[in-house]
């Protein structure tokens, strides 16, 4: 099965994303002094660790392998719209249990607590380098950003908002794929945002996709795969199923770089790899290029 | 209306004996030519293409293949499509729409297929492709879950205007198995999850996902395969001329919201 295993991948590669607890300490090596873990980050590429301060300076990128961690949707608005300029849309969609699945209204409520946000994408319209455009985030925080009835309905809505609107779309996929507590309903939203996709698509408007850790499973098989432009950060886990899934198949152990952005590139499936500090820039080029008209002078500055 | 568990179902499915699409395409349709490759990589054998003439209407035939035996199973990867059956699928589908032929999609399949070369080929690609296309494809497009209908390689066939379901036949997220090993790490509450997944041709009628169910005869399809081809037949008979007669943008119309309106969620 193609879904099958993924969590499981994408659990254990998260594992030494998240924050260790902050109680827990540890001895840096060669310091000879403890610190408390949840000043480090360990990069779960290439296992060096840093000052969490100096990782979050370096917009949470691993200064020793480039990997592009995960971050929250505050934190990538914060890094990708101007100043003051975002505006959600369907900001009151919550989640239902289609299947009555046990517990999964708690885990909802948990997370929504947690997560600072209602669902695990977050969608709106922003200015980037004065640029008008809707705008996307998925934020694996919440439930591995898995795709259930909320996810696949504001995205869907984001679509024809920019097809009204004949504005651009700029989505940050990041997904464990589809939430299979929500059961076939989960599975029918790739069709649906597909379908959305394709009538802003009919109507000339311009979608760019930026593909960040982890883009798996059936988001990979619907909207992440489906923009006119695929950018992809540096090292992230790009691919359909799950690597445990295939190891499983072929009885061997796949090489590190298997389903990385760099994979992709090299196999023809993302445009181009875009470092953070670069991804305005390169997004402002891309809008200039499609005709799209700014708003005034940009004057510079990130920042929601 | 069957009176199986979906635990039942899920058993029968995967009987041996349970007629394929080898058996369905010779009694449904005549004039079958099969059309091979995706003009890109190769030619996939989970997936068979081809036009043929139902009823006098020439359509074009997609269709997932089940092995009946382990030979044929070898053969057509346990209908576990590659990028370029998809590909294949697509190539033929827009075929389609350029000579006005109504599009039939039989859908058998326990997902697409997981590995290496599937991965470097871009599955989710071509999967995400078809999802895309096949929304905007201008001819009738209906398709019909014979057996086991696995996740997104179903879908990727299933974009439709109606779906029909055999009566026995499951249609589902992830497999019940996965679903159990997945959300409650224990592979073995397998026939648990089968039920509480609702997966069913009568759940999927519930939440809009399935439009009509064709009777299987007692103890399942495998029992009187012509009987369930018949039935199959009965059911297209009355489907694909009512469809090819409706206006092609309401038909697009209404596709598109067919799907545009699945979702269960709140609203502040
Ligand atoms: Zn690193």
């Amino acid at each position: 099965m193609a879904l099958e295993d993924l969590f499981k991948v994408v659990k254990d590669r998260s594992k030494a994303d998240t924050k260790p607890k902050a109680d827990t300490k540890v001895k840096k090596p060669g310091m000879g002094v403890e610190i408390p873990r949840g000043l480090l980050f360990k990069c779960p590429r290439c296992g060096t660790v840093v000052y969490r301060d100096d990782f979050e300076r370096n917009r949470s990128v691993c200064s020793a392998c480039n990997y592009h961690a995960r971050i929250s949707f505050r934190e990538r608005l914060e890094m990708t719209a101007d100043k003051g300029t975002f505006t959600e849309l369907d900001a009151g969609l919550t989640s239902l249990n289609p299947i009555d699945f046990p517990g999964y209204e708690e885990k909802i409520a948990e997370l929504q607590e947690s997560c600072g946000i209602k669902e695990a994408v977050v969608t709106g319209v922003c200015k980037i380098h004065k640029y008008n455009t809707v705008i996307g985030i998925m934020d694996s925080n919440f439930m591995m950003a898995s795709m259930g009835s909320v996810v696949g309905e504001k995205i869907t809505r984001a679509f024809e908002y920019a097809t009204e609107h004949k504005l651009p779309v700029v989505l940050f996929t990041a997904s464990g794929g589809a939430r299979m507590q929500e059961g076939i309903i989960s599975l029918m939203q790739m069709a649906k945002t597909s379908g959305a996709i394709a009538r802003h698509s009919e109507a000339g408007q311009l979608y760019v996709t930026v593909m960040t850790d982890p883009t798996t499973g059936g988001v990979t098989a619907s909207f992440a795969s489906l923009g006119d432009i695929i950018i992809a950060e540096p090292k992230v886990l790009i691919g359909f199923a799950g690597r445990r899934v295939i190891e499983g198949t072929i009885k061997q152990k796949l090489p590190d770089d298997f389903q990385s952005a760099e994979f992709m590139l090299q196999n023809g499936f993302v445009d181009m790899i875009v470092e953070r500090k670069y991804l305005r820039p390169t997004l402002s080029k891309i809008f200039r290029t499609h005709n799209y008209t700014r708003m005034e002078e940009y004057k510079g500055g990130a920042g929601a | 209306m069957s009176e199986l568990t979906a635990t039942q179902r899920l058993a029968l499915i995967r009987e041996k004996g349970r007629p394929t699409v080898r058996d369905y395409i010779p009694a449904l349709f005549a004039n079958f030519i099969e059309l091979h490759g995706d003009r890109h990589f190769g030619d996939d054998a989970a997936i068979i293409g081809g036009v043929a003439t139902f009823s006098g209407i020439p359509v074009t035939v997609l269709a997932q293949v089940k092995g009946r035996n382990l030979e044929e199973n070898k053969q057509s990867n346990f209908s576990m499509p590659h990028p370029e059956g998809y590909r294949k699928a697509l190539r033929l589908a827009k075929q389609a729409e350029k000579f006005h032929r109504p599009v039939i999609c039989l859908v058998d399949t326990p997902g697409a297929f997981c590995g290496i070369e599937a991965e470097k080929r871009g599955q989710g690609e071509a999967i995400a492709r078809n999802l895309m296309e096949f929304m905007m494809l201008r001819t009738p497009i209906i398709s019909i879950v014979l057996g086991e209908g696995g996740s997104g390689g179903a879908l990727a066939l299933a974009v439709c205007d109606e779906l029909a379901m055999l009566e026995n036949a499951l249609y589902s997220v992830i497999s019940p198995r996965g679903f159990a090993s997945i959300l409650w790490k224990d592979a073995t509450r397998e026939s648990e999850a089968a039920e509480l997944m609702k997966i069913t041709a009568e759940d999927l009628m519930h939440f809009g996902v399935c439009e009509h169910i064709i009777d299987e005869p007692d103890g399942g399809a495998q029992t009187a395969p012509d009987l369930t081809a018949e039935n199959i037949g009965e059911y297209l008979a009355e489907a694909v001329p009512r469809l090819k007669a409706t206006d092609i943008d309401t038909l697009l119309e209404r596709r598109y919201n067919k799907f545009r309106k699945i979702g269960v969620f709140a609203e502040e």
